[in-house]
């Protein structure tokens, strides 16, 4: 199995140990994945916000460059794989629009043909690679810990334009965490906004949103939370305590990325999946499962 | 089909809280949720409370939460409602006051509904541009379709958490009066959504999109609300900096540089600056902020990148 690895941004920049663990987790997986260092930024539903048609044409160029490789695109977040799944979708189905598109990509010679799949890392676990096979490369059974999954918006809606989890009733995460051998907490935040895309300007409304999840998540005696999502993983993580004062509640909540979790039951090292980098300690649930950092 | 309902019950004058309570009921081929939930009111219950008039998807007035989604309960029907979620749950609209069983009080829905002025300030006939009144149904992109369920309002996880927020219904509706060619107070509309409570307050979470029984998407609405602001030249606020730099770096490194990215949001705002360093200086110590000044910021084949702005630039100046 091999895919084109898109990294988006966070785990380049502010989330490389999403990064690290994405590594040793394919690896571990047998899935062979050759990064795509030239492709730009998806936009984030930010620059479409500006300008629809530049936003498609960057993710054209992508998916033109992973076609050139003959592969399947992997995401390893949320939020790209929203928003180039999305403009795939539209290229491959809304008249006119590839030819469009490929007008701007025209004058460096690139053009997209519609033949590229973006999936994410998430998906192709459930998905192709399957929860038995996962199964079988739990070394470290996650058994006593109780974990919130937190799909992250991009990831579920518009549904229409993804459609690998029911947006209403996801149970990707869960088989996943369950495959671990954790158990899955339910709780109503597991499919709401983390509020990343406010946190600069509008903190308030952001760290909002981060109480009431994890309080919410914390009701139901988690013991840790996984995110498919860096942008999630950032918010949830960097301004937990910040969160903790609006609420007036400890949280304490490690976050997980996903490849992070999925390495703690594969055996890899706290340090090895970049754990020590998160701003909530990690301790208690890596102790959990006698570990150390 | 014998089927158990799980319906939320509230009674102000008897109940400390809500409850939910089991009605066992027989549901035909088809039947909707609603047509299940007047045979109970009929058969089994009948101070079951909840809204509805048309019982055709036209009124709005039967929006009520189904198996934790908001949903017109005229236009669910029971049968693959059960198959999706294996369970009959009903409760009421969130995010607006619960007055008994099935039924919210709407007053703060209409109060964000009005703050947005939703009547025409109308040009004069010959003010109004012919051309654009043959696509004038087109740019309202839906939002003419809304029929003030609070689908939508109930479903935000912005107004969840603040209640200032203009909120996606009223928002779309901002959009039905700023896209059309016979109002006269376009600038006017932009500029009172600027604030705290407007169209910069969202997440972009794509709830409402998702659960709006018309297909208004009122996220797209507000999309369109920030563009349009942007394009007058309302680029201020902390808000539309955020994408206006979010595209100056991409054009410049073609990678998001979130060293930088903060600095260019806050700009010269001391308060948000000191707001925001502590925790960059938390996550410095932890090397989670990339370096924002790089010699050679750009992506390899920066090149390409800077062609793709470059021809769509241009084809913006022939058909702005």
């Amino acid at each position: 199995m091999r895919y084109a690895l898109y990294t988006g941004c966070a785990a380049k920049g502010a989330c490389p140990e999403l990064f690290q663990s994405t590594m040793l987790v394919t690896k571990r997986l047998g899935i062979e994945v050759v990064e795509m260092l030239n492709a730009a930024c998806c936009g984030a539903g930010v620059i479409t916000e500006a300008d629809p048609d530049l936003a498609l044409a960057i993710n054209a160029r992508t998916f033109a460059q992973a076609e050139a490789l003959g592969l399947d695109i992997m995401t390893i977040c949320g939020t790209c794989q929203g928003v180039m799944g999305m403009a795939n979708h539209r290229l491959k189905t809304e008249e006119g629009l590839l030819d469009r598109i490929n007008g701007l990509l025209a004058p460096e010679g690139i053009r997209y043909n519609g033949r590229v799949e973006v999936k994410h890392l998430l998906w192709i676990i459930v998905g192709d690679i399957g929860l038995d096979t996962l199964r079988g490369h739990v070394t470290r059974p996650l058994e006593n810990l109780r974990i919130a999954p937190f799909y992250g918006c991009y990831i579920l809606r518009p549904s229409k334009y993804l459609g690998f989890d029911d947006p209403e009733n996801p149970v990707s995460l869960e088989k996943l965490i369950s495959a671990l051998s954790a158990h899955p907490v339910d709780y109503e935040g597991r499919t709401k906004c983390c509020g990343f895309p406010l946190v600069l300007e509008k903190e308030p409304i952001a760290i909002g949103m981060v109480g009431a999840n994890l309080k919410e998540a914390k009701e139901e005696l988690a013991d840790a939370l996984v995110t498919p999502c860096p942008l999630c993983h950032m918010n949830l993580d960097i301004y937990q305590g910040r969160a903790e004062k609006k609420i007036g509640e400890k949280l304490a909540l490690p976050i997980f990325h996903l490849p992070q979790l999925i390495g703690l039951a594969m055996g890899f090292q706290a340090k090895e999946l970049g754990l020590s980098r998160h701003l909530v300690p990690t301790q208690s649930v890596v102790e959990k499962i006698q570990l150390k950092v | 089909m014998r089927v158990t309902f799980h319906i939320q019950k509230y009674n102000p004058e008897k109940d400390p809280k809500p409850h939910e309570e089991p009605y066992r009921i027989d549901v035909g081929h088809g039947s909707t949720v609603l047509e299940a939930l007047m045979r109970l009111k009929n058969e089994a219950d009948g101070t079951l409370t909840f809204r509805y008039a048309c019982r055709s998807a036209i009124c709005g007035s039967c929006a009520m939460e189904i198996n934790g989604t908001e949903k017109l309960a005229c236009k669910t029907q029971v049968r693959p409602e059960l198959e999706r979620h294996g369970e009959i749950r009903i409760g009421p609209l969130k995010n607006l006051p619960l007055i008994k069983d099935l039924v919210v009080a709407m007053d703060p829905f209409w109060e964000k509904i009005h703050s947005i002025r939703p009547w025409l300030e109308p040009l004069s006939h010959e003010q109004v541009d012919p051309a654009r009144m043959r696509d004038a149904f087109t740019a309202f992109n839906n939002v003419e379709a809304c029929i003030l369920c609070g689908a939508c309002v109930a479903a935000c996880t912005v107004y969840e958490v603040e209640k200032s927020f203009a909120g996606p219904a009223a928002l779309a509706k901002a959009w039905r009066f700023a896209a059309d060619p016979r109002e006269a107070a376009v600038p006017e509309r932009l500029r009172r959504l600027q604030g705290d409570g407007g169209i910069w307050d969202c997440t972009r979470c794509n709830y409402c999109v998702e659960v709006c029984p018309k297909d208004v998407k009122p996220m797209e609405a507000i999309i369109l609300l920030r563009r349009a602001s942007l394009q007058s030249g309302l680029t201020q606020t902390m808000g539309s900096r955020h994408l206006t730099s979010f595209v100056d770096i991409i054009s410049h490194e073609g990678r998001l540089n979130e060293g930088l990215m903060p600095m260019k949001v806050i700009g010269f705002r001391f308060k948000d600056f000191l707001r925001i360093l502590p925790l960059g200086i938390r996550m410095f110590l932890k090397g989670k902020v990339p370096f924002p000044f790089k010699v050679k910021p750009a992506i390899p084949g920066m090149k390409q990148v800077r062609a793709i702005f470059a021809a769509r630039a241009q084809a913006k100046r022939e058909k702005p």
